[in-house]
């Protein structure tokens, strides 16, 4: 089975034709993949539909606009990644 | 349908929050500036006004299912397909239904069908966000009226 990593740093090769090897968890996904809004929404729809989810997009947004936390914490895949565990456990739960 | 204003959707026909679909009628008119253009001497409803169609019973049904509280703007078309002419006077049967409600977006799968027959489909993707302004939440509420979306979910816009 799939890790998270792996799925999520697979839908965004393929959403954003971004070749696989310059994908790494330390990616920032706006600061080093050149992700867009619109190519992010491919992203979100992508995940959500993977694991099953609802990721907050919203409520993040008004974190970091809110300067609570950096956009590190929701656009660097690992913490993507961790996020996203974070998701599916409370959904299971 | 008044294609030089915008306005697609003349009746919302069905609308199931639960099923999260929707259906509507509209009348393709007989006449109409658009027309003159598309095309001289043949004229047929365009494709792009055929998306819009879609795109707007989409937005009926994300409108309805937020309780018009916010507002669905276009942002993204995926896998449309036109697959016959609409002529001038034809009475479309437009539905939809929710794909996936994301937050802060939502995908919608629709089709269009003309005398039975499926003439247009697509999955149509919407940022979902609060109404940028007083005037356009007006509009909207007046068109859905107009398109007879029930009253009951205009209470509390």
């Amino acid at each position: 089975m799939a890790t998270t990593y792996e799925t999520v740093s697979g839908i965004i090769s393929d959403t954003c034709d971004i070749e696989p090897e310059k994908i790494t968890p330390e990616s920032h996904a706006i600061n080093d993949l050149g992700i867009d809004s619109l190519d992010f929404l491919d992203v979100a729809f992508a995940i959500d539909k993977a694991f099953g989810i609802k990721m907050p997009l919203e409520q993040w947004t008004q974190d970091v606009n809110a300067g609570k936390v950096s956009t590190d914490e929701y656009f660097v895949l690992k913490n993507l990644c961790a996020n996203i565990d974070k998701l599916v456990a409370e959904k299971a739960a | 349908m008044r294609l030089e204003y915008f306005q697609m959707v003349d009746r919302v026909t069905m609308l199931d929050l639960t099923q999260r679909r929707i259906a509507a009628d509209c009348q393709v008119p007989d006449q109409s500036p658009v027309f003159e253009g598309h095309f001289p001497g043949y004229p047929i409803l365009p494709g792009v006004l055929m998306i819009e169609t879609m795109a707007q019973t989409g937005g009926w049904l994300v409108l309805a299912l937020h309780r018009l509280t916010r507002m669905p703007f276009l942002m993204q078309v995926e896998k449309a397909k036109m697959r016959s002419f609409v002529a001038p006077g034809t009475a479309l049967k437009v539905e939809a239904a929710i794909e996936h409600d994301g937050s802060g977006y939502a995908v919608v799968k629709a089709s269009i069908a003309a005398a039975g027959k499926k003439v247009a489909d697509a999955e149509i993707r919407y940022g979902v966000v609060p109404f940028p302004n007083d005037t356009l939440k007006a509009a909207m509420l007046d068109t859905a009226r107009r398109v007879a979306l029930p009253e009951d979910l205009l209470h509390g816009a």
